[in-house]
């Protein structure tokens, strides 16, 4: 993709804020990159969005840091990459390098709980957003199969904390078996 | 001294960023060790206060950490060196992961693959939406009920309803809830004060 000034701007803002407010983990973060830039901008795909997740997810390091390296490098190339990482973690540089001088006194404001509860409230809202609109999308392909491995890796990790890579290892293969013997047709990367 | 140090605080920022796979929470043991047991850089009670803040901030937790002891042991230097070392290794394997994904999610074994994987991934998702709600609901902060504490599903369903409803930028609803968050602050003061 050829990217003019603009868009490395645009790419800076928009991580710049989405990391700003990315409450709770990496997931959050892909919720909010999925709003952003594929439902919004159309910069993404919902598949690509998803095949980044796993990605990020099994690869070393943070997941939100992880995210917004593929995200970036797909939009932009390496600099989109850095460009990316750079609005990602400037926030939570610059927030907790301000709060390790402070942190006694910030922790004991009750103001700032109350605040954080209402957004945690938020966050919980806008994944839950994210998830019944990803599963729509696996619903209407109506595969029944689709829908199981779905349900079982949510159980498998909601309820029985199995370790997440596994869990990744498990649906590659699954993928491969299932759809090796030529039933793609409609898919064109 | 100071650079030995910075070295020190790089080093092991980097181990952290090296083998902590899963994100988040999955990353706290490793972290803990490192800063608590091998290096003394904050006592258990100061681990315990860094996580509650970086529940509370936005930004993966292993940034989070990086940047606070940095900035903790050795000033804004220390937060600069640490965080880099904690995201180097980031950088390094996903831009590899990200070209071969690029080059080779034609091939027909790479989209077999990642097509069984995608429904898998919105489980997972799933279930960290799963995990926030316990966290988020059932401890109960503000205005609990057996346990639940309904502020927090009221805000929640409201924030949800407002996002399926109108599509409205989801930052804006979390800044929303938050300020709901502050104003059934001051409620809270109004009724204690009388």
């Amino acid at each position: 993709m050829k990217c003019s000034f603009k868009t490395y701007g645009l790419l800076f803002l928009y991580t710049l804020k989405i990391s700003a407010f990315t409450f709770g983990g990496g997931y959050v973060i892909v919720s909010l990159m999925k709003k952003q830039f594929v439902d919004k901008l159309g910069w993404l795909n919902d598949d690509e969005m998803l095949d980044f997740t796993a990605i990020a997810q099994s690869s070393p390091g943070a997941v939100a840091v992880n995210a917004s390296i593929l995200v970036g490098n797909k939009i932009g190339g390496i600099l989109g990459a850095v460009t990316a990482i750079i609005g990602t973690v400037l926030p939570p540089f610059v927030l907790l390098t301000a709060i390790s001088y402070i942190y006694d006194i910030f922790i004991s404001i009750k103001a700032i709980q109350y605040l954080f509860f209402g957004m945690q409230a938020g966050v919980i809202a806008v994944i839950c957003d994210a998830v019944c609109g990803l599963f729509a999308s696996v619903w209407k392909e109506s595969r029944w199969l689709a829908l199981a491995a779905c349900a079982v890796a949510f159980v498998l990790v909601a309820f029985l904390s199995v370790n997440v890579i596994l869990i990744v290892i498990a649906g590659i293969i699954y993928g491969i078996l299932l759809y090796r013997r030529g039933d793609e047709k409609h898919h064109a990367a | 001294m100071k650079n030995i140090m910075l070295l020190d605080l790089f080093l092991s920022f980097l181990q952290i960023g090296c083998f902590s796979v899963g994100g988040g929470l999955a990353a706290l043991p490793l972290i803990e060790e490192q800063i608590v047991s091998v290096h003394h850089w904050l006592t258990a009670d100061e681990f315990a206060k860094l996580i509650t803040i970086s529940e509370m901030t936005p930004g993966p937790i292993a940034v989070n950490s990086a940047s606070f002891v940095g900035a903790r042991i050795a000033g804004v230097s220390g937060a600069l060196v640490a965080t880099l070392g904690c995201i180097l290794p980031s950088c390094l394997i996903v831009s590899v992961l990200a070209w071969l994904y690029l080059k080779y999610r034609g091939l027909r074994l790479v989209t077999s693959a990642l097509k069984g994987l995608r429904p898998v991934v919105v489980g997972l998702i799933g279930s960290a939406a799963y995990s926030m709600i316990q966290s988020g609901w059932f401890t109960p902060a503000v205005l609990s009920v057996g346990g639940v504490d309904i502020a927090a599903v009221g805000l929640s369903l409201v924030s949800f309803f407002v996002l399926r409803k109108w599509k409205c930028s989801p930052i804006i609803v979390i800044f929303g809830s938050g300020c709901v968050g502050l104003i059934l602050y001051l409620l809270s003061l109004c009724c204690s004060g009388v």
